[in-house]
């Protein structure tokens, strides 16, 4: 029973934090934009723009929720719910951090952890596709249909590179349970170099993953199904309201789970040096290692201009997924020899 | 608890199977089907499949359902016409066939009734399964991958031809 409420209370703590930070993490990507454009970005609610989460909030709950004329309004409704749930699952495996010891009892700080915690995540990512396929489908709409066909087009052949370059750090770690893989990344080479699988030897596949995961998470330069030149806002186009609301959240929940796994699959998660004794500093070097990530995405997205469709479908198949396969035989083969 | 999971995703994943023959409209059957899967993967937690659970939606929800989707889509199939009325030799094949399976699935279930898996084994966690895979079972694995290069081999030779 202890362990139900205990996991219960880690469970909503979490969530509290996460759904938070997700809500910043608009305000802060449109603050960054507005920097490297010579900007200010949002700053009339509350001081320096800090309140217009809370703004934006708002008026998604009191816009009015327009619905399209469409032969399944018990899909358009479901498919916003499709797209929200697996991108919030993702975080009941992450690992934040070791564990601590409070009012004398061990709590680890993740939520739980699964001998297939890595399959687990890719399982939620290929159900994410749904949302924005059944919204597209679901909304009866061209614009949508088609933005929603990209989708599952594009995530179909990025999960491919996804899942084989994240293979060469099974190989290396021994695991597929998140926390071990952590584990495996303690510790430096001659005391200086830490063991983490980006230096030795998986830096192409880190290369390869984060590629892919821009791709899974259609952000720029990937972020055709919603390109809004030619699709008007693709599969969201007839979305309006708390039902958008759930799209916006769903992609920044993604975009924050899949930092997170790049953290903790090739950065070493909570790793680094006096975290073996502050736990709590390893979640502070989890976060941080997270943000940089995170920066990265929205920098990209006021870089790069968007690929066109045929040019991303050959850089996904004809570059990417034989340099992933590549990446496995040369794990493979120092697995071998180291 | 265990009981009351198990009889929630059973009588989930019949109602759904159910679904998926009798819907008219393809996308509605694909859909149920996503629900028999959902159901099955509860059923292989409870049984302490994990691996098989995982691996599951991965390949059937993640991948293989997403094409059906896709092809429904892009060929914008309508609720499908009485189209099997026309061939009544196919229906009276069912009933064979049924019964076949029927006798197979009994007789599956006699046997683990004789001697069930001791709970509390390891055997669904992904270590063990890969080391039959590559030891007991290795000949039908080997097998099954040439097929699936096969199969492969076909879409690509029957997409060109199409193409010319």
């Amino acid at each position: 029973m202890g362990l139900i409420v205990e996991a219960a209370i880690k469970i909503v703590i979490v969530f509290g934090i996460v759904l938070t930070f997700l809500a910043y993490l608009a305000l802060f990507e449109r603050k960054i934009l507005g920097w490297i454009q010579l900007r200010y970005g949002p700053n009339r609610v509350g001081p320096w723009g800090l309140l217009q989460p809370l703004a934006d909030l708002l008026k998604f709950l009191f816009k009015e929720d327009v619905r399209p004329n469409t032969p399944n309004p018990v899909l358009f409704t479901v498919a916003p719910i499709l797209a929200l749930v697996p991108a919030l699952m993702t975080y009941a495996v992450i690992p934040f951090g070791d564990r601590i010891v409070l009012f004398g009892r061990e709590i680890t700080l993740y939520i739980t952890s699964v001998n297939v915690g890595l399959l687990y995540l890719f399982a939620l990512s290929g159900l994410g596709v749904y949302g924005i396929v059944l919204a597209g489908w679901a909304s009866n709409s061209k614009y949508s249909l088609l933005g929603g066909l990209r989708s599952a087009a594009q995530m179909i052949s990025y999960e491919l590179t996804l899942t084989l370059s994240v293979v060469g750090v099974l190989i290396q770690a021994g695991s597929l349970d998140l926390v071990e893989i952590v584990r495996a990344q303690s510790g430096t080479y001659w005391g200086i170099i830490p063991r983490w699988h980006v230096f030795w030897y998986q830096p192409l596949g880190f290369l390869l993953f984060f590629i892919a995961a821009i791709a899974e998470t259609n952000r720029v330069p990937f972020d055709l199904p919603e390109a809004e030149t030619e699709l008007v806002a693709g599969y969201h186009t007839e979305y309006s309201a708390t039902k958008f609301a759930m799209f916006y959240v769903a992609e920044y929940a993604n975009i924050l789970a899949v930092s997170a796994l790049a953290t903790t699959l090739f950065l070493g998660g909570w790793n680094g040096p006096g975290a073996a004794r502050a736990p709590l500093l390893g979640v502070v070097y989890f976060a941080a290692k997270t943000a940089v990530f995170l920066f990265i995405y929205i920098w990209l997205r006021a870089t790069l201009p968007r690929f066109r469709y045929d040019q991303l479908m050959r850089f996904g198949w004809k570059v990417l997924v034989p340099l992933a396969f590549a990446n496995v035989v040369f794990s493979s083969a120092m697995a071998l020899v180291v | 608890m265990e009981r009351a999971l198990f009889l929630i995703f059973a009588l989930t994943a019949i109602v759904a199977a159910f679904n998926v023959v009798l819907r008219r409209h393809p996308l509605q059957s694909a859909l149920a089907l996503l629900v028999v899967l959902g159901a099955l993967t509860g059923l292989y937690i409870l049984l302490g499949a994990y691996f098989l659970a995982v691996i599951q939606v991965v390949i059937y929800a993640g991948a293989i359902l997403v094409l059906f989707l896709f092809v429904i889509m892009l060929l914008n199939l309508r609720a499908e016409e009485a189209r099997l009325e026309r061939r009544p030799l196919l229906r009276w094949l069912a009933i064979p066939f049924a019964a076949l399976l029927g006798v197979e699935i009994i007789s599956l279930v006699r046997l683990f009734e004789e001697n069930p898996i001791p709970s509390g084994t390891s055997v669904g966690v992904t270590e063990s399964i890969g080391r039959e895979l590559f030891t007991t079972y290795l000949l039908p694995f080997e097998l099954t991958s040439i097929l699936i290069l096969i199969a492969l081999l076909g879409a690509v030779v029957l997409a060109r031809r199409e193409g010319r």
